[in-house]
């Protein structure tokens, strides 16, 4: 079946056991976060409406709140709140807040202060004049700040998927990996909807004359609740292990989709981004992960990589690719890049990835160190024979590879290099080079197979992941098809794999993915 | 019942009263009149402690309103403010109910209460499930007279109570003001800036300006016993129109021409004013008019000049006087 050929409501409708899941994580997580920022921002503008005093201070700090970009915010929550809801409640809580704190602030110094004189003057006490006067004549306002609110949560509850907090974001993230529109559009366009839905309604809420306003105002908070609890209806059935997956690896036949057909396993799933998924499985909050062979959290975090006894994941061997406009232009380049190939085995590359990851040693350090050992260092010469443009991926190893060619090609050639590190993608990378927005960057073998090329299933089969035979396949595709030139494997093989925790591994006797399935299985 | 002694408010480095007292006795209206900014606002507001006092004190029957509960004070005494302050969110009823609601009244006491007060303002009960903004501007300031009565308060604070209202309406609500017989029984103290609205409805008149009282009497000693020309100059614009509605026909009665005194069809009490018994040359149509005189039981039958002549002697021995 070719994907790309699949129309967006066929892969709604084959997804909607997901899609059914997630919009009710999206709801919930907005809701639970828009009702204890309502809790708690109400009460607070009312405080600041009557010490004003204290107004600019409030407002001010919860203003510096909305400021933090979110997905930094959610990042700050990691470290204290670990992975999951609360974190990602927390952040949408922080970002609910300022509307509503400046919407009930606003509106209750907005009151009349002839009608707010005549309750006092009727003998209403500070209390009664609020419940009965001020809050029931400032509700359109602070309704208005609770849409404002609203739309904003729904919009920044797609990026709790980064930290497993599920939602409409795994889709959408899933679908910019792998750069599968459809997928995008799945999760894009109901939060669209959902957001264009809350709006509408509140409005209509903001809309609702006298009459009906306090039994509205009565239902209000049941409504809430009800909608903030649909968030644990999807996580009420788990399992005895819980995986966490990358939005990628959920989305790739080299994933959860070929775990799912050739291994049939099922297992109660997280999606969560790579950045905090090995800590996540060292802290115990989840048991399985789709890590990388090479990375150096393995290291760090004393992971055991089960082993992909059917073949699944295919080999990715990692190699630079090169334009041939640029291998032209810059005839040493090709020769240079080449004195890498074959120096950096796995083990090598998880150490140095360890080092950047886990030590913090910076890319650059890590990369030079390297090279004195090899003794490949060489003092920079020159260059002033033109600029080669490096690219990478946004992900430690890139960044380490990428110094290392750096670093090469000032020592062996008379070229300048610019970098363009950090490249959100395999997609974005691709096209930065086939574009000659960057001369080369470093590839792996399987990626350049089933998420470039994409083959059929066949051909797939037929190079039967095999290393050798993979390279061949995509040098020739990638020379027929785009004009761009494979070099020389550097020799590690950083394919996706599933880790567990060493010790939870040896307890269980899990060694291979069809023991874990055994193990999910029984009992 | 009311005694306002040296009481002074500043706001920051303003003073809004200085050191004013005057007392109101029971059942009297009291106007507080002057420029704006005079502090006469202030002062009314002192009374119910929506403004605390910086010095002095306000007793009401004898008790320090300092001293009282605030929200206790409030629900007994009736407020009508200037453009009317109901509450845009309630019904008419619900505005009306508002501090027999405080004073937890029995349901069926208060409706039973808003039927005869609407009554009373010529409002239709139509209107109790009303909401203020549907109703013209006289009847909303029936409402809010309405909800400052409904408790039957003995004393009543009105802020410039019909100043948003045009001439027409005012004037009618004026008339209704004071038939009503509920505010007879009344201690009112009521704030305004319109001179006429004050010798209207006024027993006394306290004249205020920067923040001092000037002269406080009846409207009679103010026009025509004026302590100084700030209250002259102050009445000077409408001074015929306010002698005309001051003098009683009673006043006049030495100079009045006697002779015929036969009743006649259109017999006027010698306690009307001279404003309605020269109005009422005009609106019947008569060449004269009969005026009675009860205490006396004397009728005296005048034609206009002799009217007018006897008002210009009047006054001529006010000023020898």
């Amino acid at each position: 079946m070719d994907e790309q050929q699949q129309t967006l409501l066929n892969f709604m409708w084959e997804q909607s056991d997901k899609l059914l899941i997630q919009m009710l994580q999206h709801i919930g997580l907005t809701f639970i976060s828009l009702f204890a920022a309502v809790l708690i921002g109400v009460p607070l503008g009312i405080l600041i409406a009557r010490k004003k005093e204290l107004s600019g201070t409030v407002l001010s700090v919860a203003g510096i709140l909305q400021t933090i970009p979110s997905i930094a915010l959610l990042g700050f929550m990691i470290p204290v709140l670990g992975i999951g809801a609360k974190p990602a409640i927390v952040a949408l809580f922080l970002y609910a807040l300022l509307p509503i704190i400046r919407n009930t602030y606003t509106g209750i110094t907005g009151v009349n202060p002839a009608v707010k004189e005549a309750a006092v003057a009727m003998g209403m006490s500070e209390w009664q004049t609020l419940f009965s006067v001020e809050l029931p004549l400032a509700t359109s306002v602070i309704l208005a700040g609770i849409r404002t609110a609203t739309v904003i949560n729904v919009g920044v509850a797609t990026l709790a998927s980064y930290i497993a907090a599920g939602g409409l974001g795994e889709f959408i993230f899933g679908g910019i990996s792998l750069n599968n529109t459809n997928m995008i559009l799945t999760g894009a366009i109901p939060a669209a909807l959902l957001a264009l839905l809350f709006d509408f309604l509140l409005s209509r809420a903001q809309r609702l004359s006298f009459k009906t306003v306090g039994t509205a105002m009565k239902i209000a908070p049941a409504l809430l609740i009800l909608l903030a609890s649909l968030y644990f209806i999807p996580s009420a059935y788990g399992g005895k292990l819980t995986a966490g997956f990358t939005p990628e690896f959920m989305g790739r036949q080299d994933g959860n989709l070929g775990l799912q057909s050739k291994y049939g396993l099922t297992i109660h799933t997280i999606v969560i981004s790579d950045a905090v998924m090995y800590k996540a499985a060292y802290e115990n909050q989840l048991d399985i992960i789709s890590g990388y062979s090479t990375d150096g959290r393995l290291k760090a975090y004393d992971l055991f990589t089960l082993q992909d006894d059917k073949g699944i994941f295919p080999p990715y061997y990692a190699a630079p690719i090169v334009s041939n406009k640029a291998l032209r232009k810059f005839p040493q380049l090709e020769k240079t890049l080449n004195l890498l190939s074959d120096k950096i085995n796995d083990s090598i590359m998880t150490d140095l990835n360890y080092r950047v990851d886990y030590l913090h040693q910076s890319p650059e350090k890590v990369a030079k160190d390297f090279l004195m050992a090899n003794n490949l260092w060489r003092q920079e010469a020159n260059s002033n024979t033109g600029i080669i443009r490096l690219g990478s991926k946004i992900f430690g190893e890139q960044y380490i590879l990428a110094n290392i060619y750096s670093m090469l090609i000032k020592g062996y050639t008379n070229y300048g290099v610019a970098t363009k590190t950090g490249l959100g993608g395999t997609k974005i990378c691709f096209d930065a080079l086939t574009n000659d927005q960057i001369d080369l960057y470093p590839e792996y073998t399987g990626t350049g197979l089933l998420t470039i090329l994409q083959p059929t299933q066949r051909t797939i089969d037929s190079l039967a992941g095999d290393k050798d035979k993979t390279y061949q396949y995509v040098k020739k595709e990638f020379q027929r098809r785009y004009a761009v030139k494979w070099l020389k494997p550097i020799g590690f093989n950083n394919t996706y794999a599933l880790m567990m925790r060493q010790k939870q591994a040896q307890d269980l006797g899990i060694e291979t993915i069809s023991n874990l399935k055994h193990y999910l299985e029984s009992n | 019942m009311i005694k306002v002694q040296n009481v002074s408010k500043s706001f920051g480095n303003t003073d809004a009263v200085k050191d004013i007292s005057f007392e109101v006795k029971a059942e009297e209206n009291l106007i507080l009149l002057g420029p704006s900014g005079c502090g006469k606002t202030t002062t009314l507001k002192m009374i119910n402690t929506l403004i605390k006092p910086s010095a002095g004190t306000i007793y009401i029957d004898g008790r320090d309103v300092m001293h009282q509960s605030p929200t206790i004070l409030r629900r007994s005494i009736g407020y009508v403010l200037q453009n009317n302050g109901l509450f845009p969110h309630f019904t008419v009823a619900q505005n009306i109910a508002v501090v027999p609601q405080l004073l937890k009244w029995e349901k069926r006491r208060t409706e039973k209460r808003i039927r005869e007060l609407l009554e009373k303002l010529h409002l239709s009960p139509n209107y109790l499930q009303a909401y203020p903004h549907e109703l013209s501007g006289g009847q909303q300031q029936r409402v809010g007279l309405a909800r400052a009565l409904v408790a039957d308060p003995p004393l009543l604070l009105m802020d410039e109570p019909f100043g948003a209202l045009d001439n027409v309406t005012r004037s009618k609500i004026h008339d209704e003001f004071k038939a009503l017989d509920e505010l007879k029984r009344k201690t009112i103290i009521m704030v305004t800036h319109d001179v006429q609205e004050a010798f209207e409805l006024g027993d006394r008149i306290c004249l205020m300006d920067k923040g001092a009282i000037v002269q406080a009497g009846t409207p009679t000693e103010l026009l025509f016993k004026p302590i100084n020309t700030f209250v002259s100059d102050f009445l000077k614009e409408q001074r015929l129109s306010l002698e005309f509605k001051t003098i009683q026909l009673l006043d006049l009665w030495n100079w009045l021409p006697a002779g015929n005194n036969q009743q006649q069809m259109n017999t006027l009490s010698a306690e009307t004013d001279l404003w309605t018994g020269l109005e009422s040359f005009k609106f019947n149509e008569v060449e004269v008019i009969c005026i009675l005189h009860h205490q006396k039981n004397e009728f005296r039958t005048v034609e206009f000049e002799q009217l007018m002549a006897a008002f210009y002697q009047y006054k001529r021995t006010l000023s020898n006087g």
